[in-house]
């Protein structure tokens, strides 16, 4: 589902590579943490999967697409097919819990009875029934993230990118987040999560890919956060 | 494409912004009253090209004792210079006009003035008054083969008289499409800076709209739309604006020589001929400059 091969970042800025020489496959339906310090290239992972950067070296496959060498007009086609969800929500504040996961479907194009159908349905999926004319503000942290996974989610993609999900919530409200995660990965979609907390990482035991200074330093197919260090 | 999700973007967009967009909606409407101006000049100065070139006539006065002694050109000079110029390939018509001929239409040109009583027919020469075929190459033709004949006095092309005239309103239209020019480059980067805030005030929704995988005509659309509409309203301003300055100062300014048929007078129909065009060069203006602001300064 995601295939990187031998993958190299260098920013322009910068002249240590923020990603070298890095191979990853993770198959259809695998839950995998990206983990790893800060500035050990899980961010630009991530950017270059959503072709928000291209790699100076090396190929990347999302589904049946080759996302460093995709023409600009076909990125939008890479990137309906990959939810998102991040720390800060990036929630719209002037847009009610059910037009924020409706934009997300107006914007590229479905019709108003695919929207009215599907919505409610994927607000009851992440347990937001009957909060769709809440505004952002009026929600918890915990339900706001709910929502941004909803929005991620509505149009079934086939990757679900999470950057540090849990990054802003207390320990009881990331477990319901996880949980949900764990909910949309039963349903086949691939969850690749990016993320410091070590809790959450040892107590899934799924696959662990850990990131050092831009290289891949370990990939455990049930792994804990901190091995031997 | 959904239409209403675009239109709804747009008018939260022109909300948004009002101040800006109050300010760029008067810029352009300035910019292009300016240019309607100058389409109008450069109609009435087509007009009265067409007003005139039916009556400008070229006039070959003749001398005093020719004039005197030859009451309907059946004398040699007379009609050998009448002869000349009827067989000239250039020349419509040539009409004779006798001393007391010239001496009615003068009072009656000049009825009500002192002048015309003082005059008396023997004092005017009479004429050949000819009318060009060719109203590009006739006047000249006409001066050469008639100027230091004999029995001739004068050649007065009228075409040199109106010509100060056209000078003139070729001058307004100069003047208003200078302007319009600079006023135009105000409106352009108005145009461009609103895009470029609007766009800035509006980066989470496009952020979110780029990262669902939105294609570009539905994040720059709505911009692109927004600007276009402000250069329509613009237009649509000018074009009342235009009307209004006809009804209250062109009217008035031109009442005199309209009515002595020197100049056609701006019609209705003009100004609403003048308004489509400058629709379109708003909306078109608008179109180009947000999709190049896009392009260059955006990362949408």
């Amino acid at each position: 589902m995601i295939r990187l091969e031998r993958v190299t970042k260098i920013y322009k800025t910068s002249t240590r590579p923020a990603l070298d020489r890095v191979s990853v496959n993770i198959e259809k339906g695998e839950f995998v943490f990206l983990i790893g310090p800060s500035g050990s290239g899980k961010s630009t992972f991530l950017r270059l999967l959503l072709r928000e950067d291209v790699p100076t070296k090396g190929n990347i496959y999302v589904a049946d697409l080759n996302v460093a060498k995709l023409p600009r007009r076909r990125v939008p086609k890479l990137r309906q097919r990959i939810g998102c969800v991040f720390q800060d929500f990036r929630l719209l504040p002037n847009k009610s819990v059910g037009e924020n996961v409706a934009f997300a479907l107006e914007v590229i194009g479905k019709p108003m009875s695919t929207i009215r159908k599907v919505v409610p349905e994927v607000l009851d999926l992440v347990g937001l029934a009957g909060k769709a004319d809440r505004m952002p503000n009026e929600l918890s942290g915990g339900e706001q993230q709910r929502v941004a996974i909803a929005r991620a989610f509505v149009n079934r993609p086939l990757v679900l990118l999470a950057d540090e999900p849990t990054g802003n919530l207390d320990p009881d409200t990331s477990q319901d987040i996880m949980l949900l995660l764990e909910r949309i990965n039963r349903t086949g979609t691939t969850v690749l999560m990016a993320t410091h907390d070590h809790s959450i990482v040892d107590s899934m035991r799924r696959r662990v890919v850990e990131l050092d200074t831009g290289q891949v330093v370990r990939d455990e197919a049930r792994g804990v956060y901190g091995v031997g260090r | 494409m959904r239409v209403d999700f675009v239109v709804r973007e747009v008018l939260t967009g022109l909300r948004r912004n009002v101040t800006m967009t109050i300010a760029m909606i008067l810029t352009t409407a300035i910019s292009l009253g300016l240019v309607g101006t100058g389409l109008l000049a450069v109609r009435t100065i087509d007009r009265t090209e067409e007003l005139y070139s039916s009556r400008v006539e070229v006039r070959v006065t003749l001398t005093q004792d020719v004039s005197s002694a030859d009451a309907d050109c059946s004398q040699p000079i007379c009609a050998g210079l009448k002869q000349t110029l009827e067989n000239s390939p250039l020349v419509a018509s040539v009409t004779f006009e006798n001393q007391q001929q010239a001496y009615e239409n003068y009072k009656r040109l000049f009825a009500g003035q002192a002048l015309a009583d003082l005059l008396r027919p023997q004092s005017l020469p009479a004429a050949l008054r000819v009318k060009l075929a060719d109203q590009d190459a006739g006047g000249d033709a006409v001066k050469q083969a008639m100027q230091g004949q004999v029995g001739v006095r004068t050649v007065i092309d009228q075409r040199e008289i109106v010509a100060k005239l056209f000078d003139f309103l070729g001058g307004v239209r100069n003047v208003t499409f200078a302007l319009a020019l600079v006023q135009a480059i105000a409106a352009l980067l108005l145009i461009s800076n609103t895009v470029q805030v609007s766009a800035y005030t509006r980066r989470h929704e496009v952020g979110v709209m780029r990262l669902v995988g939105a294609t570009r005509w539905y994040t720059q659309l709505p911009f692109l739309i927004e600007a276009v509409v402000t250069g329509v309203i613009g237009a649509i301003l000018a074009s009342i604006g235009l009307l209004v300055g006809k009804f209250l100062f062109i009217d008035s300014l031109l009442s005199g020589i309209v009515a002595d048929n020197v100049v056609p007078a701006v019609q209705v129909s003009d100004v609403l001929w003048v308004s489509p065009i400058l629709v379109m060069i708003g909306a078109g203006v608008a179109a180009v400059t947000g999709y190049v602001t896009l392009r260059a300064y955006v990362r949408l």
